[in-house]
């Protein structure tokens, strides 16, 4: 089956985003696909490179982008999201005319179009939120 | 990934739900939810949004923001007809707890082109158990 994923949540304030990883996690070792995992409101917020959680807990963006890159997964922030929330790539900031950058390897910026497309491509959306 | 999906994507219609639960202004939900909305309107799918508990407050009418310097988005409710997003299905026991009716809420319409462009109401009272069948026929369901 083909799952589109949904995380609406950034880290650690709400569990929405631990759920998500681990429910991508469930469904890739079960042999599923997930087209997407797609980022929106404060799920933006998951894909920065600058927290730096306790280090005897969880670090939850860099969870995503490694679960990303050992299955090929497209990790997208919404733009408008992002933009709202500071959330910027060096691409981004160039755009803007930001001085700095803050997104992890691994997460594109891109637009809500991706959502609907993931929507449309897979077999069933999950979202992960409040 | 995304070239095949693209091509995967086109000519398929789906029935896409917008469930809205939140009221506006004390958080973002429902705006960044509309804002799904429009840029989805593009995609030509069968959409529907659905109105539950606080998520009713989004529809109210004369909505005034002025006081809080926050801008109202309410306007942009308007422009859902235009997109054909005219199945707005809105729960009466949500509006019926917090003391409010139809009337209270903004007039949205949409023109049906196969009905010599008559102008038809785009929200629709629906009772709980007709919510649950609605939710329950839809392809794609996006929560907020």
């Amino acid at each position: 089956m083909k799952f589109a994923i949904v995380v609406n949540e950034g880290p650690y304030t709400h569990q929405a985003s631990d759920t998500a990883l681990q429910f991508t996690k469930a469904a890739l070792a079960k042999g599923h696909e997930v087209v997407r995992v797609f980022f929106y409101h404060d799920g933006v917020n998951n894909g920065t490179k600058l927290a730096i959680p306790p280090q005897d807990d969880r670090h939850i963006p860099n969870n995503w982008a490694k679960l990303g890159k050992d299955n090929q997964l497209d990790l997208v922030l919404c733009i408008a999201a992002a933009q709202r929330r500071g959330i910027l790539d060096e691409k981004e900031a160039q755009r803007q005319g930001k001085d700095a950058n803050n997104v992890i390897d691994g997460f594109r910026i891109s637009g809500l179009g991706q959502l609907i497309e993931a929507g449309i491509a897979a077999d069933r959306t999950i979202t992960f939120g409040d | 990934m995304s070239e095949e999906m693209q091509q995967e994507a086109d000519g398929r219609v789906k029935k896409f739900m917008y469930v809205n639960r939140k009221a506006p202004y004390g958080t973002i939900y429902a705006l960044e939810s509309l804002e799904v909305v429009l840029i989805g309107a593009a995609f030509d799918q069968d959409v529907s949004l659905a109105f539950i508990d606080d998520g009713v407050f989004q529809l109210v009418k004369n909505q005034n923001t002025t006081e809080i310097g926050v801008k109202n988005f309410s306007p942009a409710f308007r422009a859902l007809g235009d997109y054909d997003v005219n199945k707005l299905f809105v729960d009466k026991e949500s509006l019926d707890e917090r003391g409010l009716g139809l009337d209270d809420l903004m007039e949205l319409t949409w023109e049906d082109e196969d009905d010599d462009w008559e102008e038809k109401p785009s929200i629709h009272l629906v009772s709980r158990q007709e919510m649950k069948t609605i939710l329950g026929n839809q392809d794609v369901i996006l929560s907020f």
